[in-house]
């Protein structure tokens, strides 16, 4: 086994460690220690993305080398890597540029507390990336959800507990039902490893024995992670949550949290049932009924909005929606441009957030649209990196929301039966999204001489927006690569 | 169906007990039933599987008497998920039940309802 193959272990274990010692350390260095760990994970899961884009091949990696069934198993490969790296860059990128506002926003002794979150957040997130357990996966996505409430409500005033709460309720009816699903599971097959999952299943088809249950067990499953990942309907928890939390935790919680759920629902496809089987029940349907509609009413909420995080919000949901009318197709072409888009919107919206909170700071923190006027002029960076993710949200041609979106138009022309559905849901988004994304580069490039602000950038974001826009604007030239290690990784799942 | 559901009364039980947890946890605006609800959810879940888990007649996986026929004891596998899954829902009913604590010091009603109305109004 080469030595790479040790890094995503060792990632999982590093950020556990450094959330256990950020308890006992002072706000700025625990900031320290968390930046210092995220970069170490963003230069392990590049190397490990490096190596298999050369080497493009699935590795099991035994915990302790213990085998199955006694010991706990993580599988990687081209698509974990691939997805791995955005978390860890996305996770970086964004803790370095809100630094200023956590420091502002969360009270001094509760500093390290928020990096204790940052860093399970993001070691929760890999373990539900890597594993190839059932039962693991159920731990770490109730550590997931824990921590991406405790990064909600970290203003720690009345609204944010109010929406925190919600949220928390919405999240733990999913992972009840996911947690029902596994026991179903265990209590058909034996097994918690996916593999062995997959082998007895296809023995119960086979002998066309339990047909109900499976139906039901995978219904379930799909419910309970579309849940936690806020599919329509069940989002309506985000909007206000997003409007009273910080844009770190909004960032996070639309680039990492909600793609962790989904990454693990393809994952459980492939891996748990097998995707004849999927293809054979017919339960991705629902999954697309709920993605188109995501796709539609969403972009018309984010319309009538005059709020820019809520805005934002709506339109996390929206491309939530694309990700499931991905998975919905139940195509393999479906998959890998729901995978692309997952990467894609990652790096986009955390763009977006981030600089939406600098075009806020000099605006007089305010969240209304009208009142951003002129604030593409203040802080110039954050004006360029809003109206690229703009653009890119929108789809316009060479940007990567435009790949995004032509991928999965290609991929519904595989699948006659939902083709039409996909090409006019699109149609309408996208234009749905022109009309309220120009609005607000519109309002952020119209001169307003009234305000000056005295507000200095700090260099720590400037860098950090510049990183995301070059990575924005690198991922349309690479498009042809990353989907090629999407359908590689997807190969070997 | 009937004598089926009979004779698997504890699957029964646990799936009903897991109904009325689930819409306690998604209906009631009472914010401790809400947590109650979760807790039996959750309950039921563990008494699904530690029901499947045990086989009439054989006992917990400890060596007494020199017996080492495996067909002597059960497989500690679902008692040890039981018992993590206890950990797991714990540590959710700590962090909900803190949070149901400040939303009381701050709005001073337990109503899901009214406190998302009185937190709207503060915009």
């Amino acid at each position: 086994m080469p030595f790479v193959a040790n890094f995503p272990f060792f990632c999982i274990m590093i950020t556990i460690a450094g959330g256990v010692t950020s308890s006992i350390l002072s706000g700025k260095n625990a900031y320290r220690l968390n930046v210092l760990i995220s970069t170490a994970c963003f230069v392990m899961s590049g190397a490990l993305l490096l190596f298999m884009v050369q080497n493009p091949q699935a590795i099991t990696f035994l915990m302790g080398h213990f085998p199955a069934p006694w010991g706990n198993e993580i599988r990687f490969g081209p698509l974990e890597a691939l997805i791995a790296t955005t978390v860890c860059f996305v996770m970086l990128m964004m803790t370095i540029s809100e630094k200023e506002r956590v420091f502002q926003h969360v009270k001094s002794k509760k500093i390290n507390l928020f990096y204790i979150m940052l860093n399970l957040l993001l070691a929760s997130t890999l373990a539900l990336i890597y594993t190839n357990d059932l039962f693991t996966a159920y731990v770490f996505i109730e550590i997931n959800t824990l921590c991406a409430c405790g990064l909600v409500m970290s203003k720690e005033t009345g609204k944010t507990i109010a929406a925190t709460i919600k949220y928390l309720i919405m999240s733990l009816l999913g992972s009840g039902l996911f947690l029902l699903s596994i026991i179903l599971i265990y209590d058909l097959t034996g097994h918690l490893l996916m593999p062995n999952i997959q082998e007895s299943m296809a023995l119960l088809m086979h002998n066309e024995a339990y047909q109900l249950p499976i139906t039901i067990i995978i219904g379930l499953l799909a419910v309970s992670l579309a849940i936690k990942s806020a599919l329509f309907p069940f989002h309506t928890w985000m909007p206000n949550a997003y409007n009273r939390a910080m844009n770190i935790s909004n960032a996070l919680s639309s680039s990492i949290v909600m793609k962790g759920y989904i990454i693990l629902l393809i994952k459980i496809f492939y891996r748990t049932m097998g995707i004849d089987l999927i293809q054979q029940l017919n339960v991705s349907n629902i999954l697309f009924v709920f993605g188109l509609f995501a796709m539609i009413v969403s972009s018309f909420d984010a319309m009538r909005t005059d709020n820019i995080k809520k805005m934002l919000a709506y339109s996390s949901i929206a491309q939530i929606g694309y990700i499931y009318v991905g998975i919905g197709l139940n195509t393999t072409e479906g998959f890998v441009a729901a995978c692309f888009i997952i990467v894609a919107h990652s790096l986009t919206k955390s763009m977006l957030f981030s600089a939406c909170e600098g075009l806020m700071i000099v605006s007089d923190h305010s969240k209304h649209i009208k009142n951003l006027k002129g604030s593409g002029y203040r802080n110039p960076i954050a004006g360029i990196a809003f109206s690229i993710g703009a653009f890119s949200m929108i789809g316009f041609p060479l940007l990567s929301g435009f790949s995004g979106k032509f991928l999965l138009a290609t991929a519904g022309l595989h699948n006659p039966d939902k083709m039409w559905f996909v090409l006019i849901a699109l149609a309408f988004s996208t234009l749905l999204n022109a009309i309220y994304f120009t609005k607000v580069i519109t309002v952020i490039y119209t001169k307003d001489d009234t305000r000056v602000t005295s507000t200095t950038i700090s260099f720590q974001y400037k860098f950090t927006l510049t990183a995301f826009i070059i990575v924005n604007l690198l991922l349309t030239p690479y498009t042809q690569l990353i989907t090629d290690i999407i359908t590689s990784g997807i190969a070997v799942l | 169906m009937g004598p089926n559901l009979l004779s698997n009364y504890y699957e029964t039980i646990s799936m009903i007990l897991f109904g009325i947890g689930f819409t306690n946890l998604f209906l009631q605006p009472n914010l401790i039933k809400k947590v109650i609800g979760l807790n039996i959810m959750d309950g039921s879940v563990y008494l699904f599987l530690a029901a499947k888990g045990f086989i009439e007649s054989r006992v917990a996986p400890i060596i007494v008497d020199g017996i080492t026929d495996v067909n002597a004891y059960i497989n500690p596998i679902p008692s040890g998920l039981v018992l993590t899954g206890i950990v797991v829902s714990v540590s959710v009913t700590a962090v909900s039940l803190s949070l149901v604590q400040k939303l009381y010091k701050e709005y001073h009603t337990l109503d899901l309802d009214e406190i998302l109305i009185k937190a709207g109004k503060e915009g």
